[in-house]
């Protein structure tokens, strides 16, 4: 009996929890994951009787292969990278924001009232700042709604930030069958922004980008270095730690949401006065939703969401270009993120823990 | 105003029927302590593939000169749909179960998944069939209403309860065998104690990665049931680029106002599929059909705060859901 259970069969793979591994090491475990990713988006192309080396080319040239595609792909860089550091807030202290779509449509509805209606009498710069303001401010209590009933009641904020998402969305065709309606226009849409209202482009495009350089480097800074930077993380650590550690829990949870849905408000401003110059359904158009996996690829670091924006950006862009030469869909991006992040979460594994297979145990010396 | 009554509860079914089986499936996924945010990606998954298979099992018959069967088609619609489903599910098992990835970010990266797959297949196979997919009429009336005999006829009662098509009764019925399944069945139980604290389960011999794995997977096959049901039944047949937008988020709402219950399921998704139709038979005067459409949502976060304000541990999610599962670290 008893030696049936010692001859019970070691498994054919175990793990065993890696002493901390070297920063090169765990790097060249991402790349080989994002390299995996990236040949079974080109398996899935193959099947689709394209040959994947042209079609990733073509998305690369599609991105950066002139001057008139480049200060398009960065215009798409911009608000996600702005939404993920908004996201980015919320998410690190694990309150789940899913209401950037939203939170950017409110920005955009508040921004554009002053845009399309107050835009002849108030003077460029104090207009312009007033719409920052008006964005910022709408979307920053959009994601406070959330934060209060979540620091109250415990309420699930996944659910209701992405309703929020809905209701948001749903009064933008209202605004836009009703109240706003452009003026003559049979088809419901919002008019056009004068020339007053809209940013100044500085080397084609729209200032947007400095800013979100900025915001780059003043996030990293506040995350890393600020009283309320590190609050953020502990809270995300443990809701106990920190009641334990004496920081108002609900004090943080409220404050951080405005910030995040502040920022997020920002890029709706930035979409209506920088890109659109007006407000249609697709003002948000996923970089909500996005701008997450931008966040999450980029383990949280504004810098390394800044190298991150610009590739989804470049997919998405590169998308469009496949589309026309291939006859690829461009919902292929969507599915190619989705394939790059599956790999990356997976990889996490195998950075914190090494497999061990049957009869190859180390011995340690 | 007695018959605008009847044609709301009638709309209502149908449009509650496919929240209904997202959020069975997301139940059966919560119970083993899995939160699954990738509902609306399996959904649309389930509704391309099923969508494609029922194409494609007609294309092949009537290229060689058969004549495609109703039912037939409407049963490889099921099993592709369900297959799909599992799928995503199965890639989310592995992440969180297998690779421990976080549940919430692996969810929400299957829904941008789901719904760029749903999306890209369903414009691909358009592409190729030239312009859009659509099933023949044979399977368009496989998923329409049924003819009882006698209990159709019934005078009001048939029509509000016997003339449905075969995926109501399909899901009440799974409703009722799920209910049965938590409360009554050895394995169910074990499920439910998984759930609530893996590691005691755990202690009692209960093989925790077998039971995460197939509960998860089932779970997304059954979602992808409902992406079926948006597109052979809600969209008949047709493709309609983002189709399951927004209902896959609605039935994990669902899974909370129904307390986790399969039963109750039944009634909240009859409300909820209520008010997603609402618009097209009472008319509120004076209130704009956008912001009429917000009353789901709206209903949404307003139950959401009222079951976080009144907590009752009976009625309570899961308490290991959204946690994985870590033998050595007690």
């Amino acid at each position: 009996m008893s030696r049936n259970v010692t001859a019970a069969k070691e498994p054919l793979i175990r793990m065993a929890k890696r002493d901390t591994l070297t920063p090169q090491k765990a790097w060249g475990i991402r790349a080989i994951a994002f390299l995996l990713s990236l040949i079974t988006g080109g398996l899935l192309i193959l099947a689709l009787g394209h040959n994947p080396l042209s079609v990733y080319k073509s998305m690369v040239i599609g991105a950066w292969g002139s001057q008139t595609v480049i200060r398009e792909t960065i215009k798409l860089s911009v608000p996600l990278l702005i939404t993920a550091i908004g996201i980015s807030f919320a998410f690190k202290m694990k309150f789940w924001n899913i209401g950037g779509e939203g939170q950017i449509l409110v920005g955009a509805v508040a921004a554009g009232y002053f845009g399309l209606f107050t835009a002849d009498f108030i003077p460029k710069i104090p207009l312009v700042m007033l719409m920052i303001l008006a964005g910022m401010v709408a979307g920053g209590l959009y994601g406070l709604l959330p934060a209060v009933c979540k620091a109250k009641w415990g309420t699930n904020e996944t659910l209701f930030t992405l309703m929020l998402n809905y209701i948001a969305l749903a009064f933008i065709k209202y605004l836009m069958n009703g109240p706003w309606k452009a003026k003559g226009s049979s088809f419901p849409k919002i008019a056009m922004l004068t020339q007053e209202a809209r940013l100044t482009k500085i080397f084609g495009v729209h200032w947007g980008w400095i800013l979100a350089l900025v915001l780059v480097v003043v996030s990293s800074v506040y995350f890393t270095k600020t009283k309320q930077g590190y609050e953020i993380s502990v809270v995300g650590e443990s809701n106990n730690t920190a009641r334990y550690a004496g920081i108002n829990v609900s004090k943080v949870f409220i404050r951080t949401m405005f910030l995040s849905g502040a920022l997020c408000g920002l890029v709706g401003m930035l979409q209506v006065a920088g890109a659109d110059y007006t407000i249609t359904e697709g003002t948000a158009g996923g970089v909500g939703f996005t701008a997450i996996t931008v966040a999450w690829l980029a383990k949280m670091n504004p810098y390394g969401m800044l190298i991150v924006s610009v590739f989804i950006a470049m997919l998405e862009r590169g998308s469009n270009t496949i589309q026309t030469n291939f006859k690829i869909p461009a919902s292929a991006s969507d599915l190619l993120i989705g394939i790059i992040l599956f790999f990356m979460l997976g990889c996490e594994f195998f950075i914190t823990y090494r497999l061990i297979f049957r009869g190859k145990e180390e011995h340690h010396a | 105003m007695l018959s605008t009554l009847n044609s709301l509860f009638i709309a209502a079914v149908l449009a509650g029927t496919p929240l209904l089986l997202g959020a069975l499936g997301e139940i059966l996924t919560e119970k083993s302590g899995n939160l699954n945010l990738g509902v609306e990606g399996m959904m649309f998954m389930g509704a391309i593939t099923g969508l494609a298979g029922s194409y494609y099992y007609e294309q092949a018959v009537i290229k060689s000169g058969g004549e495609p069967s109703g039912i037939l088609s409407a049963v490889i619609a099921l099993i592709t749909a369900f297959l799909a489903g599992s799928f995503g599910a199965l890639i989310y098992s592995f992440l969180t179960i297998t690779l421990r990835a976080n549940q919430n970010v692996t969810g929400l990266t299957l829904t941008i998944f789901g719904t760029g797959f749903g999306n890209f297949f369903g414009e691909f196979i358009g592409q190729k069939a030239g312009g859009y997919v659509a099933v023949s009429s044979t399977t368009k009336a496989a998923f329409s209403k049924l003819q009882i005999p006698v209990l159709s006829d019934i005078p009001v009662l048939g029509k509000l309860l016997f003339q449905y098509n075969w995926l109501v009764y399909f899901a009440i019925f799974l409703a009722i065998l799920m209910a049965w399944f938590f409360r009554k069945s050895r394995v169910g139980l074990n499920l439910r104690a998984i759930g609530e604290d893996p590691s005691t389960a755990d202690a009692a011999g209960i093989n925790i990665t077998k039971y995460k794995y197939i509960a998860t997977i089932v779970g997304g096959g059954i979602c992808g049931i409902g992406g079926m049901y948006m597109s052979m039944v809600t969209t008949s047949g047709v493709w309609v680029h983002g189709c399951v937008s927004g209902y896959g988020w609605l039935a994990v709402a669902l899974v909370i106002f129904a307390t986790w219950s399969p039963a109750r399921g039944m009634l909240v998704a009859l409300i909820f599929g209520g008010l997603t139709i609402m618009r097209m038979y009472i008319n509120i005067p004076g209130l704009p059909a956008q912001i009429y459409d917000m009353i789901p949502y709206v209903a949404t976060i307003i139950v959401l705060v009222v079951t976080s304000m009144r907590q009752s541990k009976e009625h309570a999610q899961p308490k290991s859901c959204g946690l994985n599962y870590f033998r050595e670290e007690r």
